[in-house]
């Protein structure tokens, strides 16, 4: 576990910031669904913030990031608008894909978002296509690809990561391992010593550093990506880190949980916001006052963002034909 | 030649644009699997030139992610065959990348492979799967015949900021073709009307516009006069010249080598029998492969897929 007081105090309380900015939109969404206000479908990222939030501390407005169907989380990590995204999950004109695609195409190419996406596995190798441009034009820009346990055994991770390896392209593999996809259990499709140390040996198979980390403590997922972040900067390659995590709603919310209840409370003891609170708190970096203030002062953002999106008006139907081709 | 005039589109947009990259697999050193690339890896170095792994997912895909980031690619499969092992990033990608996102930015990509059979490549490397990716909302797709065609379209295709497939017929690599020296497009959606006739409207799509030229030569000395056109892109059509033509000849015979049930002649027909109906004087014929795959030995391959004699036995059919 990383020593808080070996990063800036400024950080962790950013880092705090937004994770909590996550959980408030992802719990006031979840609440709006289930209240049947929203069409469609949303898979939240509640418990796993840790990772979106310590990994994208390190990226600039122009580094990329591809994302998932689990994808709130990035999006809003990477620096997203709260009231777009909320104007796009109640699927309203001024959503950020004004209204057409919803939780799970949430794309904004202004910071470097390529988009949500729906088929699982699919963002790894637009990750390498956008670290093969950044080769290709000489900058120092990097993407990260968000991925989960699941998509590691889709070909696409491996194609992908086999040809980062192979031509050193600026791209970090993070491996959101969460134990399930949808309702298949990890335990169930891999090998044991393979799936816990994912990372050290999926990144070895494909000549890249590998790690496996706490994907609930947010100051080492922080530490771990700045230095890979650092390399492929440097023009040193990629790196995969798999964060252990787990997320606490079900696949899709309303889903049938089939998790075996032991397992998702010990977990739940494992809460990377509780953890990081307890943290400040012990390092005297915060007091009990004040994460109340930033909780309060957070969800009326949130509440703010879903006044916006409300007033937004509905997309016509034949809005429905614009944008096929450019 | 066909496969040169390939090689002069992609060279020509590669000096223009320090951006514009090909990839695939054999495209380097190899020169290319129907020796289309050949020495461009001497031209434009590793970088722009880059021999890729048998990942085909993983090529277009970094493809999608290159051309939406500031750069812009030419993926090279070298069959179409191994289409279906990169359809998904294909269709559900790079056909939906502008859409999905509302409009926030297109993919400039295009996907280069080779189709079509004629060469005794067997069951996996002779197929004719355009009609796969023509009913794809937000693809484009192009199927030259000719080397003036294929280049031109090729140039069209590589700065179009939408995806284009651009399926090059492999028994057409070495045909010859006037192309001109001077700078030219053509546009994507323009059919071309290969000879033209009054009797008949004979559709004919890459290969089979080959023979259909032979065909009509064939029958011009019975005075039998056969209009043929090629429609030279399947996504966005042409009707407008399909139309006219059957408005002039009454008379649509439709021939394509893939399998007919399934296959673009199918669209053909139903464009004419409903927006062209009052024209026709006949019912309108399709010619195209047997319903089976493709096999090895020309006696079957030959038997398999559409001959001279079918085409001409269509045409004797509706005049």
């Amino acid at each position: 576990m990383a020593d808080i007081k070996s990063i800036d105090k400024e950080i962790v309380l950013k880092l705090y910031e937004t994770m909590l900015k996550i959980r408030h939109f992802e719990e006031t969404e979840s609440r709006i669904y289930r209240a049947g206000e929203q069409e469609g479908f949303v898979h939240l990222y509640i418990g796993q913030e840790a990772i979106a939030v310590g990994v994208c501390a390190n990226l600039n407005k122009d580094d990329f990031i591809t994302s998932t169907h689990r994808g709130h989380g990035h999006v809003i990590a990477k620096g997203a608008d709260l009231g777009k995204m909320m104007a796009e999950l109640y699927l309203r004109q001024d959503g950020y894909c004004l209204g057409r695609s919803g939780s799970l195409h949430i794309a904004d190419l202004s910071i470097g978002v390529l988009g949500a996406n729906g088929i699982v596995g699919d963002g790894n190798p637009i990750a390498i296509g956008a670290g093969y441009s950044i080769k290709l034009r000489k900058t120092k820009q990097v993407c990260v690809s968000f991925f989960g346990d699941g998509a590691s055994n889709q070909g696409t991770f491996h194609e992908s990561a086999n040809m980062a390896g192979a031509w050193s392209l600026p791209v970090i593999f993070v491996l959101e391992k969460n134990l399930i996809g949808c309702g298949v259990e990890s335990k169930e499709v891999f090998q044991s010593d393979a799936l816990s140390e994912l990372g050290a040996r999926r990144g070895a198979a494909y000549g890249m550093p590998g790690f496996d980390i706490d994907g609930n403590d947010v100051m080492d997922v922080y530490l771990t990506a700045k230095e890979a972040v650092k390399r492929a900067r440097e023009g040193k390659g990629p790196t995969l880190i798999s964060c252990a995590t787990y997320r606490k709603h079900g696949h899709w919310e309303g889903d049938t949980d089939i998790r075996d209840e032991a397992e998702k409370n010990e977990w739940f003891k494992k809460d990377p916001i509780d953890k990081i609170e307890k943290q400040m708190l012990d390092a005297k970096v915060i007091t009990e006052d004040e994460i109340k203030a930033y909780h309060d002062r957070i969800q009326k953002m949130v509440d703010d963002a879903v006044e916006f999106a409300k007033k937004s008006p509905h997309p016509k139907p034949e809005d429905s034909l614009l944008y096929v081709y450019k | 030649m066909f496969r040169e005039a390939i090689y002069e589109a992609m060279v020509e947009e590669m000096k223009k644009d320090s951006n514009l990259f090909l990839i695939g697999e054999d495209v380097g050193k190899y020169g290319g699997e129907f020796r289309v690339s050949g020495n461009m890896i001497e031209l434009f170095g590793v970088d722009r030139v880059r021999n890729a792994p048998i990942s085909e997912q993983g090529q277009v895909g970094l493809g999608l992610g290159a051309s939406v980031t500031g750069c812009k690619a030419i993926v090279e499969t070298c069959f179409c065959d191994f289409l279906p092992v990169c359809a998904d990033q294909i269709v559900n990608q790079a056909a939906k990348f502008y859409y999905m996102f509302g409009g926030q930015a297109s993919v400039p990509m295009v996907i280069r492979s080779a189709i079509g059979g004629f060469i005794g490549g067997s069951e996996q490397h002779s197929q004719c799967l355009e009609s796969w990716f023509t009913n794809v909302p937000g693809l484009k797709v192009c199927i030259p015949s000719t080397p003036y065609d294929a280049k031109g379209l090729l140039k069209s295709a590589i700065n179009d900021p939408n995806p284009v497939i651009f399926l090059e017929h492999k028994y057409l690599y070495p045909v010859k073709g006037p192309v001109p020296e001077e700078e030219y497009t053509i546009p994507i959606g323009a059919a071309d009307i290969k000879r033209e006739g009054k009797d008949v409207t004979l559709i004919a799509t890459m290969y089979m516009v080959w023979k259909a030229l032979e065909v009509a030569e064939k029958l011009a000395k019975e005075d039998i006069s056969v209009e043929v056109i090629d429609p030279r892109s399947l996504v966005p059509l042409d009707k407008e010249t399909i139309l006219n033509s059957v408005k002039k000849t009454g008379r649509a015979v439709i021939v394509n080598e893939a399998p007919v049930q399934g296959s673009t002649s199918g669209e053909f027909a139903a464009i004419i029998a409903d927006e062209g109906f009052e024209y026709l004087e006949t019912p309108i014929k399709r010619v195209g492969a047997k319903w089976a795959p493709i096999p090895n030995p020309s006696a079957l391959e030959n038997y398999v897929l559409p001959s001279n004699a079918d085409i001409e036995a269509a045409i004797r059919q509706v005049i």
